[in-house]
């Protein structure tokens, strides 16, 4: 006979205002097996769990039933603290008085029947319990990280200095990112790249690290410590060792008018290229879209000439496979195009740009060497129009959210332009200036004060162009709405951080979640801000939320500090609640039959074949054997099993049944 | 085609040529317009700025008597009255709460099924038809004037982008025209203020004026009897305030597309403009 206490919890007013506690904990004790019921304020206080494990000592109890809260909530404390008292903590069950109880239902008879109803299911659960004990699994001391702007060299060189191997996975051609694209850096102007490069040469000749660029993460199977990822490298169309980097192939390829990407079109580029002179690695690619040969079948320019006949035309995608114990996401953003704005000319005026391409017209490695020439007709702008919350913060046309770079960027672009345009004029509209951030404010109030950026609170209605300069309509709010109308030479939008094309696909492949504007999902705001909800998948940058420099580099080094964490770690330890395909004596082994149905519903591959073999090495037969590393306790096999053969451990189905017979 | 008509107050006064044009052209396309018996005022700028109900039952009745007539679809040419029909329709379908008061109100039951179609989408329906047709390709640079109401507030109007709209060029483009690039089709041309306050239309008015001629148009083309008056009949004005004798002509669609066709300038009404419609040569523009 089972000796199981019932300890009744009031929660303080949440259960004990709605439900008789003590009246429940009177009628628990006529359950049959039940030798000890108590009731408390607060079961899962350091009192209360003291009063359990005395209570499992005095009266011998072999299994405990904890009616309180949700087993969300603290399954993991009372478990703790029964098998501190010295039974399987896997003995102790919860009775959820409060979520499916308490909280819903009046105070009434009717009510407290129903939370001695719960405790009486639980305890016939209890009595059908078997001791689990928790799987032990091995981490991979690998980690994978996705996207190689400046927050995925960060992770990978923390992790990689650690002790620790990183695989990088970048899907251009080169490592970097949009940092590499950037002129200079707020609040400081520093180079971008020249506190950039060397970084990302530093994650290039690292042991530890393998640089995977032009490679696109495809699938990810496993679990924390033991994922399974199949990288998909895009085929550069030559041979990597033996490419010297010496870039003949470029200058002499013949299709030269191509428009750059890292010069976001401001620039061209040929077919094979490297994104800029300081890319990491410094191997080209040849782009299929638009090279002759693969148009036109005839060119090969680039096979004749390079010296060490590096070039492979026939070379194909290459799948691999790693075996890796944590994933970190720093896949970054991507800002909104300039055709998204209608009144602004859907684009099509020339000399209205965005941020990234004001980056690049300032940048001495840019398309003018970082002499302001505006796109249309290469004329050096004498005024500048710069409009900030381009989409932002607009829940008409755009996203709600604040981009959060734009106001400093803004400010900075305005600087970068007075410093290189000493006669021009700069005009900032703007809805707020938020410039929260160590020397933030001050580096705004720089612009305004010491550079003579004219700032306009005020939005902008319509730009349109006439005799060669844009008419930009605006209002000035802090002037009673007086209409503003300045001839611009050039506009630059501040247009809205988005979280990067493919990011929800992505999300998906590893199963994280995700918002609705398709940035990944941190665990808890607060407390949680650089995991997902995935086990061992954690974030960095602005694949989360629109993020700067700083703040990128921050959260990559603490996102570093979790996957060092957790590869301090021999094994891994995880809950036993998987399922199990039955053993038993010669000649039966089990009531498994080997139909294999199972094989085909697990979601997680978790079912293998085994061979039950004789002495003199024959296969007797073919059985299912559950891998329970691999397998998630959804019971999808169990319902699938003709012959009954497959249970879930702590949700058999005799508990289930026990459960459902005693109401 | 067979397609239910309400011309509404302004073709029957002031822009009598935008309804007898109207008909002409579509009257070549072979397309029937049964008008609505018994029609009455849409309400036009005041009866919304006044009273909320009026507002919806006066175009909800116009919208009876055509579903009484067995239409499915009804033409209002004028920018306003389409706009104020569209208006009244979505209102009632948001608020089926209203719909007794309304009933009750018109006399008649109202149930929204008819659909309410201006001018450029009829005209864009029968696009092909009209460039086989077009014998007199109208080849001259044009500024595509669409005003406020045919594209505003969107999400009533449903048509076009609100913001450098398209369907008028293309139209335009399909009889021969060369539309300019043009940043001021939506702007305001003064509107109502074509009585009260001369002066405002001279100016708002004058500014699209000059910009067209600049921009090297030889016509404005519209789809509306308001931009058309402050564009034609306040031409005076418009031309004292700015100091300079501005002969471009302002024109409706359908008679650009009459003209295509071949159709009398008579029967098109161009007659009756302020602003006569003469072209110093033919640009022969069209590439």
């Amino acid at each position: 006979m089972s000796r199981i206490g019932v300890f009744t919890c009031h929660c303080g007013e949440n259960i004990g205002a709605t439900v008789d506690c003590v009246k429940v904990a009177e009628m628990c004790k006529d359950i049959p097996g039940v030798v000890h019921s108590v009731e408390y304020k607060y079961m899962c206080s350091d009192p209360g769990q003291r009063q359990m494990q005395e209570a499992i000592k005095e009266h011998q109890l072999d299994g405990v039933v904890v009616a309180a809260c949700s087993p969300r909530m603290h399954e993991p404390t009372f478990r703790r603290a029964a098998g501190d008292a010295g039974i399987n903590p896997y003995m102790c069950e919860m009775a959820n008085l409060r979520e499916h109880c308490s909280w819903v239902h009046e105070k009434g008879d009717a009510t407290t029947q129903k939370a001695a109803d719960l405790i009486r299911v639980l305890v016939e659960k209890v009595k059908h319990n078997e001791p689990l004990h928790p799987i032990k699994v091995p981490v991979t001391r690998t980690a994978m990280v996705i996207g190689g702007g400046v927050g995925g060299i960060q992770v990978a060189l923390d992790i990689a200095n650690g002790g620790h191997k990183v695989v990088l996975v970048e899907k251009s051609p080169s490592i970097g990112g949009h940092m590499s694209q950037l002129s200079e850096t707020f609040p400081t102007l520093d180079c971008s790249q020249c506190i950039l490069t060397p970084r990302m040469v530093e994650a290039a000749q690292h042991p530890n690290i393998t640089l995977m660029t032009y490679s696109e993460v495809e699938k990810v199977d496993g679990f924390i410590g033991n994922f399974k990822v199949t990288v998909r490298k895009k085929a550069r169309k030559l041979d990597e060792k033996l490419c010297t980097g010496c870039g003949l192939c470029i200058q002499k390829c013949p299709n030269k008018k191509i428009s750059d990407e890292f010069n976001e079109g401001l620039g061209t580029r040929t077919a094979i290229y490297v994104p800029f002179p300081q890319a990491v690695p410094n191997k080209p690619v040849i782009d299929l879209q638009n090279c002759t040969y693969y148009k036109t079948g005839k060119c090969k320019v680039c096979e004749k000439m390079c010296p060490t006949n590096a070039i492979r035309f026939d070379q194909e995608d290459e799948l691999v496979t790693l075996d890796i114990g944590a994933i970190v996401l720093a896949t970054g953003f991507k800002l909104m195009k300039t055709d998204a704005f209608p009144e602004y000319g859907y684009g099509k005026h020339k000399d209205i740009i965005d941020g990234m391409q004001f980056e690049r017209l300032a940048s001495a490695s840019g398309p003018t060497s970082g002499v302001m020439k505006r796109p249309s007709d290469g004329k050096e702008p004498e005024t500048v129009v710069f409009i900030a919350c381009s989409g932002s913060r607009d829940r008409a046309k755009g996203v709600p959210y604040c981009s959060k770079i734009c106001c400093m960027y803004t400010a900075k672009h305005a600087m970068l332009y007075k410093h290189k345009v000493h006669s021009g004029k700069a005009y900032v509209f703007y809805m707020d200036i938020r410039a929260a951030g160590k020397d933030y404010d001050e580096f705004v109030r720089r612009a305004i004060e010491e550079d003579e950026v004219k700032y306009i609170r005020g939005r902008v209605s319509k730009i349109y162009e006439e005799d060669g300069k844009l008419i930009v309509m605006g209002a000035d709010t802090l002037m009673g709405g007086e209409p503003v109308v300045i001839k611009a030479d050039m506009v630059v939008l501040a247009t809205a951080v988005q979280s990067n094309d493919r990011s929800e696909e992505l999300a998906q492949t590893l199963h994280v979640s995700y918002d609705s504007y398709g940035f990944f999902a941190e665990a808890h705001p607060k407390l949680r801000p650089v995991e997902t909800n995935t086990a061992g998948i954690f974030l960095a940058g602005a694949c989360q939320a629109p993020r700067d420099i700083p703040e990128t580099v921050a959260q990559a080094s603490g996102a570093a500090a979790k996957v060092v964490g957790l590869f301090s770690n021999d094994e891994l330890t995880r809950e036993p609640i998987v399922a199990v395909v039955n053993r038993q004596a010669a000649p039966v082994y089990s009531t498994c039959v080997g139909c294999f149905l199972c094989q085909g519903a697990c979601p997680y591959q978790a079912i293998e074949q085994e061979e039950i073999k004789a002495r003199s090495g024959e296969v007797i037969m073919t059985l299912a054997r559950i891998n329970p590393g691999l397998c998630q306790g959804c019971g999808t096999c169990v319902a699938t099993c003709r012959t009954k053969a497959i249970d879930l451990q702590g949700f058999s189905n005799e508990q289930i049944y026990a459960e459902l017979m005693t109401l | 085609m067979r397609i239910g008509y309400y011309p509404g107050c302004s073709l029957l006064g002031s822009s009598r040529e935008f309804d007898e044009s109207t008909r002409a052209v579509l009257k070549a396309l072979d397309v029937e317009l049964v008008e609505v018996a018994d029609w009455n005022c849409c309400g036009a700028s005041s009866a919304h700025i006044l009273n909320h109900e009026l507002s919806i039952a006066l175009p909800a009745r116009i919208l009876a008597l055509a579903e009484q007539a067995g239409l499915t679809e009804i033409l209002a040419p004028c920018a306003a009255c389409s706009n104020r029909l569209l208006s009244a329709q979505q209102e009632l379908e948001k608020h089926p709460e209203m719909l007794a008061g309304i009933e009750k109100a018109i006399e008649m039951p109202y149930k929204g099924t008819v659909k309410i179609v201006n001018i450029l989408e009829v005209l864009d329906r029968l696009k092909d038809l009209i460039a086989a047709k077009t014998v007199e390709p109208f080849a001259k640079k044009v500024a595509s004037y669409y005003g406020c109401l045919l594209v505003r507030p969107p999400r009533v109007v449903n048509f076009d982008r609100p913001e450098d709209p398209q369907s008028m060029d293309r139209m335009l483009r399909a009889v021969g025209a060369t539309p300019v690039e043009w940043p001021f089709k939506t702007e305001c041309c003064g509107a109502a203020f074509s009585v009260t306050r001369t002066d405002i239309v001279a100016k708002l008015s004058g500014k699209l004026v000059q910009d067209a001629v600049k921009r090297g148009a030889d016509a404005i083309v519209v789809a509306c009897p308001m931009c058309h008056s402050n564009l034609d009949l306040r031409r005076a004005e418009i031309n004292e305030y700015l100091q300079q004798e501005y002969a471009i002509p302002a024109m409706f669609i359908t008679q650009v597309v009459g003209l295509a066709l071949g159709l009398d300038p008579k029967a098109l009404g161009l007659h009756r403009h302020m602003v006569p419609v003469e072209f110093a040569e033919t640009a022969g523009v069209q590439s």
